[in-house]
């Protein structure tokens, strides 16, 4: 009972605290801006745990966040070799494969008006497709270990970097490519120094998108077949013996991963991409 | 409709890529087989045996067609071989999944839009969200499920897609709901119009094509949660168990059907989207 009380006079005075930061003038300053999200992702972790603690609830449904806490210090060894195996070997390889050969296919595509017609609605089909499911076929192809993870993303990653690098390799104008013309640079002149860096914007929003295709593919992958390691292996099998805490402690790593990559893709889209408007102000 | 040549080029071209895949991967077994058994086959023989394996590390387009034609048509639709039957339970779970993540989106995106303190605070965490892959949290989510009694399969799937396409609307809708311009709320203003009614009559009705572009993103991916949903653990029904199903147990060609049978039901669904889209804003003097 204590437990309930606590989390719903915690849960008001955070609401309370938020609301009046978010009316007084400094909603927009820096530090409220960090502050305000960080009291509400704080907040629900308070209340899951006491609404677990307090209802009673059995740690096989929900174990409460410390208890997910104990088991992901305790298990540190464990989740750092499945997360080596599935988001190193697997995911990332595969991103930087994948990447690649979308980036060197976006640009001879972009040689040939006929290609761009016909590849563009069929890479935006593609990219809408359920292509997880592939994955079985290729762990069947390249076997139980990470390469077949790696392929997986391959293909997952391949069609969204394809479509936003054709579209951003078609966004100067006319105007700057006669510039260049003017300059006397030729082909490669041009598309080094003038058309991928204005392509990079719509390349990076196709690198973000592929980070979570990326983590998923290699997780999913996992269902179908890996070594006795590996997040996606790791959290089916410990899900089937009803041990939600490791469950839980390889979701923590999931998202840790997922958000960490995607930051430092933005990182470097703020780096790359620093003359564009949306990164300015 | 001017782009339909090269896009059937492009088509044709990626079939005879998967015509060459398959004679290339298929070979092999082909070329063994003759060799235990003492005969030399000629390559067209080898090429019609690639095409004809009935265990086929790839399947050759037709074949897979050919499934696909004997699992639907000449299945009766009640039939746990027919992949209308199975594709009827991933669309259920698919339409449930994505009608929870539309409204989970459009209610947030309402309350962003009109209280700061949610933009504030729950903005940020909607786009963390994201970066989570949530097939992480799909085993767990099925058997949670099963431990509190719901036995229905539906569910599971149906919450795991919602979390897949309740962004894109999210995203979409708090763009579409800010999209009227200053000037505009102005004049609502001066009409001395409630904020209700700005809502129904302003916000509204130019957030509708914001709305369908995200709808066709969301719909999509709520497909795909309902695949991965299917995927992990022993499901017996829907395509996504299909795939599993072909890969533990049957041949190989019953995942690629299965598979080909996923993309038919993606398109249709994004096109049905896109029609309702067009039908919309044509009758609101939208359509460009």
């Amino acid at each position: 009972m204590i437990w309930l009380a606590f989390g719903l006079a915690f849960w008001l005075a955070a609401i309370w605290v938020n609301t009046s930061i978010a009316r007084s003038p400094a909603h927009s300053q820096r530090w409220a801006r960090v502050f305000v999200p960080t009291l509400f992702g704080v907040t629900v972790l308070v209340v899951w745990e006491s609404l677990v603690r307090g209802l009673g609830v059995s740690p096989i449904i929900l174990p409460p966040p410390t208890a997910i806490a104990t088991r992901f210090m305790a298990a540190r060894d464990i989740l750092w070799l499945d997360f080596v195996q599935t988001a190193v070997k697997g995911g990332l390889s595969g991103y930087l494969i994948g990447c690649v050969a979308a980036f060197v296919t976006a640009i001879l595509v972009d040689r040939s008006r006929f290609l761009q017609q016909g590849l563009l609605p069929i890479g935006n089909f593609v990219a809408a497709l359920p292509i997880v499911g592939i994955a079985p076929i290729l762990v069947k192809w390249y076997g139980f270990g990470w390469e077949s993870k790696s392929a997986v993303v391959v293909v997952m990653v391949f069609f969204p970097i394809l479509i936003n690098a054709v579209q951003g390799l078609k966004e100067t104008d006319a105007m700057q490519r006669d510039l260049m013309r003017t300059y006397a640079a030729g082909y490669w002149k041009t598309l080094l120094k003038l058309r991928i860096p204005a392509a990079m914007p719509f390349v990076f929003n196709g690198l973000k998108v592929a980070t979570t295709l990326a983590l998923i593919g290699a997780i999913v992958a996992e269902y179908f077949g890996s070594p006795i390691y590996g997040m996606g292996f790791r959290i089916q099998s410990e899900a089937g013996r009803l041990s939600m805490d490791m469950v839980w402690a390889e979701i923590v790593v999931a998202a840790l991963a997922g958000s960490a990559f995607y930051g430092t893709v933005t990182l470097m889209e703020k780096i790359v991409t620093f003359w564009h408007p949306s990164q300015r102000g | 409709m001017k782009s339909i040549v090269p896009i059937l080029t492009v088509v044709a071209a990626i079939v005879a890529i998967w015509y060459a895949g398959a004679f290339w991967m298929n070979s092999k077994w082909a070329l063994e087989q003759a060799e235990r058994n003492g005969v030399e086959l000629s390559i067209g023989e080898v090429f019609k045996d690639a095409m004809t394996q009935e265990r086929a590390i790839l399947p050759a387009p037709h074949q897979v067609v050919a499934e696909l034609w004997k699992t639907t048509v000449e299945q009766k639709i009640t039939s746990k071989r027919s992949l209308v039957f199975h594709g009827w339970v991933t669309l259920h779970a698919t339409l449930w999944g994505f009608a929870l993540g539309a409204a989970v989106g459009l209610g947030l995106a309402i309350s962003i839009v009109y209280l700061r303190v949610m933009d504030m605070s729950v903005m940020p965490w909607a786009i963390i969200s994201q970066t989570i892959p949530i097939v992480a949290i799909a085993p767990m989510i099925i058997v949670v499920m099963t431990l509190i009694g719901v036995q229905e399969r539906l569910v599971p799937k149906a919450i795991i897609s919602a979390y897949l396409c309740f962004f894109p609307i999210l995203v979409g809708m708090v763009k579409g709901l800010r999209s009227p311009d200053m000037m505009q709320l102005d004049l609502m203003k001066t009409y001395s119009a409630s904020s209700l009614q700005s809502f129904w009559k302003l916000r509204l009705p130019s957030s509708m094509p914001y709305l369908f572009t995200s709808m066709k993103i969301g719909i999509a991916a709520a497909l795909v949660g309902t695949i991965v949903g299917e995927l992990p653990t022993g499901a017996l029904r829907g395509l996504g168990a299909r795939i599993l199903v072909g890969d533990q147990f049957g041949p190989p060609i019953r995942i690629w059907s299965a598979l080909m049978a996923a993309s038919i039901l993606a398109g249709a669904l994004v096109a049905t989207v896109g029609l309702i889209q067009r039908i919309t804003l044509k009758r609101m003097g939208m359509a460009r």
